[in-house]
């Protein structure tokens, strides 16, 4: 993989929010034998990724090595002027295509409004909704597609890794997630923190480590990442792909504290997002919800799921 | 008559029941959809002087005979907002007060209104400070103008302001007026602390020519695009480009934010229009509204006539109460029509500082939605 530098060998965990004080995070680590150092990946938080001392605290004895992704690229940014023009003019872009990705949701949307109050019969409404279902699949699968070309466009046109800027800090972090015993992924900004990831190959040198990530870092390790909020301060909102994540945890679409952020008596909203999104599962990340992976596949774990008939299902297991 | 006057009037109608009667309840009574103004006091005459268009601006309050109880009921749908006064009428004179029984004021340039609230409305809670916010600065901004020589603007930094970033550019009219009547200052810090709108530079500017100067005058549009927004590019971290940038108005202002953006085509990319004042005629340039809207009807007039994309994204807000409220809605289909992307929204209020107020938080974060859908905590 493109950002990671390859998939895990390890197991993987997600988890939902650490509002409670990373007790699950540590009970996760304590569950795979990890009594050691860990490193501790922020840059989600941005400009506030040093302030780690909850995470230190639950941990116990275990060392917490933050890895300082937002510092490192800010560092980059400063001392590489030409790298940093093309990349903020590739996330201008990337805004764009998001923006304008958005717009064409919004049409969508308001065409299977005006198609849904039609006075016709029931069969051939639903056929109209399978209709919007494809749309957006269509839409989504294209929207994901090209902001992969651009991003590896950039990364053919510039070689980030082998940049005397990153090359250096790209050493480093491996040098210190290989003195680590496992790997924390936390929340946040997820573009911030997929970014990142992407510009160190910063998970590349994880092999067999336990990984434990949580929401935004949760997101970052699936096969795609959505945006979602079902009340947001402007009204109406509609559920956006914003790309590929590494791909490490397939086939979910994982939700961070999805009993605040879905309407969950939204039965039609619900039904046609879990149609969009199949054959992925749509797993709500909420706290005390967590998922383990091997190999890529989830082997168990407890979450709230989403299905097809608009519900949502708490206490789902694999 | 109120089920709550009609109750008063079958009781004895003593001082000790009046008495009684004004400590049990809050006023104006609102119940089944109506409203109920009361006031007590002697007076040949009192009348409500309210702003809601669709009434009778100026109504008789009636006397509960043998009382000093004068009260009058109106219907008031659910989520309404109204200001107003009373006018008492005593010994050839008359004078307006606020409704001593009632605590709720809301302000505006001209003093301060009673406000009476619907069933259903509430006062938004992100309009008040809050300890989790942490508060933005305001610096003065002044540069010798070209247009308007020396004037002030005040720029609001955000509170997590780095130089190191770029920002999006709001440039309010009547600047100061958001700031004491619709709590702009608070509205900003609390959006941003909760990632509702991204951290944004915010100029407030103010004129004291408004009347003139808002009402589709060139030379405005020349001191806000050609002056302010390239000094502000030129000294602070602005992101220049037009998905960045911003007008915010309200009435007369928001005249100027459409006149200015209807200039520069293109330049502004984001519009925030609050009851703006868009009067025209759909037939000659005869004008009911007075002389000060004539250029704004001349303005009005050409930009229906052909409307064009000037911006992208624009949110318009008007009170149904407003008499403008037509006016608004008729722009709708109109802006609709060029392909931006336009947000419409009505209240059950009037042309006021706080409807202004109350439309903020959607308005604001339509046009700059924040980081709140990325972050994952």
């Amino acid at each position: 993989m493109m950002a990671g530098g390859g998939g895990p060998n390890g197991p993987v965990v997600l988890l939902g929010p650490q509002r409670q004080g990373y007790g699950e995070v540590a009970e996760a680590l304590e569950g795979y034998g990890v009594r050691g150092r860990v490193a501790l990946i922020a840059a989600g938080w941005q400009e506030n990724e040093g302030e780690d001392e909850a995470v230190r605290q639950a941990l116990g004895r275990r060392e917490v090595v933050n890895l300082e992704l937002h510092r490192r690229s800010e560092q980059v940014f400063a001392e590489d002027q030409e790298l940093a023009a093309a990349y903020a003019s590739r996330q201008k872009q990337l805004q764009r295509m998001q923006e304008f990705y958005r717009v064409r949701l919004d049409a969508i949307d308001d065409g299977d409004a005006a198609v849904s109050v039609r006075h016709v019969d029931a069969a051939l409404l639903e056929e109209e909704r399978q209709v919007t279902v494809r749309q957006l699949r269509h839409l989504d699968a294209d929207h994901a597609t090209r902001c992969s070309e651009v991003l590896e466009g950039f990364e053919a046109r510039w070689r980030t890794w082998e940049r005397a800027s990153v090359a250096a800090h790209r050493r480093e972090l491996q040098a210190l997630i290989a003195g680590c015993e496992a790997v924390l992924l936390a929340g946040g900004h997820v573009v911030s923190l997929m970014n990142r990831l992407r510009l160190f190959g910063a998970l590349a040198g994880v092999g067999e480590r336990p990984v434990v990530a949580w929401s935004a870092g949760a997101m970052a390790l699936t096969e795609r990442i959505v945006l979602f909020h079902d009340a947001p301060p402007f009204g109406k909102n509609i559920a956006q792909v914003l790309g590929a994540g590494l791909g490490w945890c397939e086939g979910v679409v994982v939700m961070p504290d999805l009993e605040h952020r879905v309407r969950q008596d939204h039965r039609e909203g619900i039904s046609r997002f879990v149609q969009r999104m199949a054959p992925a599962r749509c797993l709500g990340l909420d706290p005390g919800a967590r998922l383990d992976f091997d190999g890529g596949a989830l082997v168990r774990g407890r979450a709230t799921r989403l299905v097809e008939a608009g519900l949502v299902e708490r206490g789902w297991c694999p | 008559m109120s089920h709550a006057i009609a109750l008063l009037a079958a009781g004895p109608r003593s001082p000790q029941a009046i008495r009684a009667f004004l400590k049990s309840r809050s006023f104006p009574i609102v119940e089944d959809g109506q409203i109920t103004f009361v006031w007590v006091g002697d007076a040949h005459e009192v009348r409500l002087r309210h702003w809601i268009f669709g009434l009778t601006t100026s109504q008789q309050l009636a006397r509960l005979e043998g009382t000093d109880l004068w009260h009058l009921t109106l219907p008031l749908p659910a989520a309404s907002r109204v200001e107003y006064k009373f006018e008492i009428i005593r010994d050839g004179h008359n004078h307006w007060i606020q409704d001593p029984l009632n605590p709720h004021l809301a302000r505006d340039p001209f003093g301060a209104n009673s406000v009476a609230h619907g069933a259903g409305y509430t006062v938004p809670s992100w309009i008040h400070r809050d300890r989790e916010s942490p508060q933005g600065t305001y610096e003065v901004v002044e540069f010798p103008s070209e247009v308007f020589g020396q004037r002030q603007t005040r720029l609001y930094l955000p509170a997590r302001f780095r130089r190191s970033r770029r920002y999006p550019l709001l440039i309010v009219h009547d600047g100061d007026d958001y700031l004491r009547y619709a709590s702009l200052g608070p509205i900003l810090d609390n959006l941003m602390a909760r990632r509702e709108i991204p951290d944004m530079l915010v100029a407030f500017t103010s004129s004291p020519y408004r009347l003139v100067e808002y009402a589709n005058d060139e030379r405005h549009a020349r001191f806000l695009t050609d002056e302010l927004v390239p000094y502000l590019e030129r000294h602070y971290p602005v992101r220049a480009e037009p998905q960045a940038r911003c007008l915010l108005g309200a009435s007369f202002g928001a005249v100027a934010a459409l006149s200015t953006a209807w200039r520069r085509p293109g330049f502004y990319g984001r519009l925030l229009l609050q009851s703006g004042s868009f009067a025209f005629t759909d037939i000659g340039d005869r004008n009911a509204r007075g002389p000060a809207f004539d250029p704004v009807v001349t303005f009005m007039n050409r930009f229906r006539e052909a409307p064009t994309a000037i911006s992208e994204r624009v949110f318009v807000s008007c009170g149904t109460y407003e008499s403008l409220i037509y006016e608004n809605r008729s722009l709708i289909p109109l802006l609709e029509s060029t392909g931006m992307d336009v947000r419409f929204r009505e209240a059950r209020d009037g042309h006021n500082w706080e409807n202004w107020r109350d439309r903020l938080r959607e308005g604001l974060s339509w046009l700059f939605p924040g980081p709140f859908l990325m972050v994952y905590e």
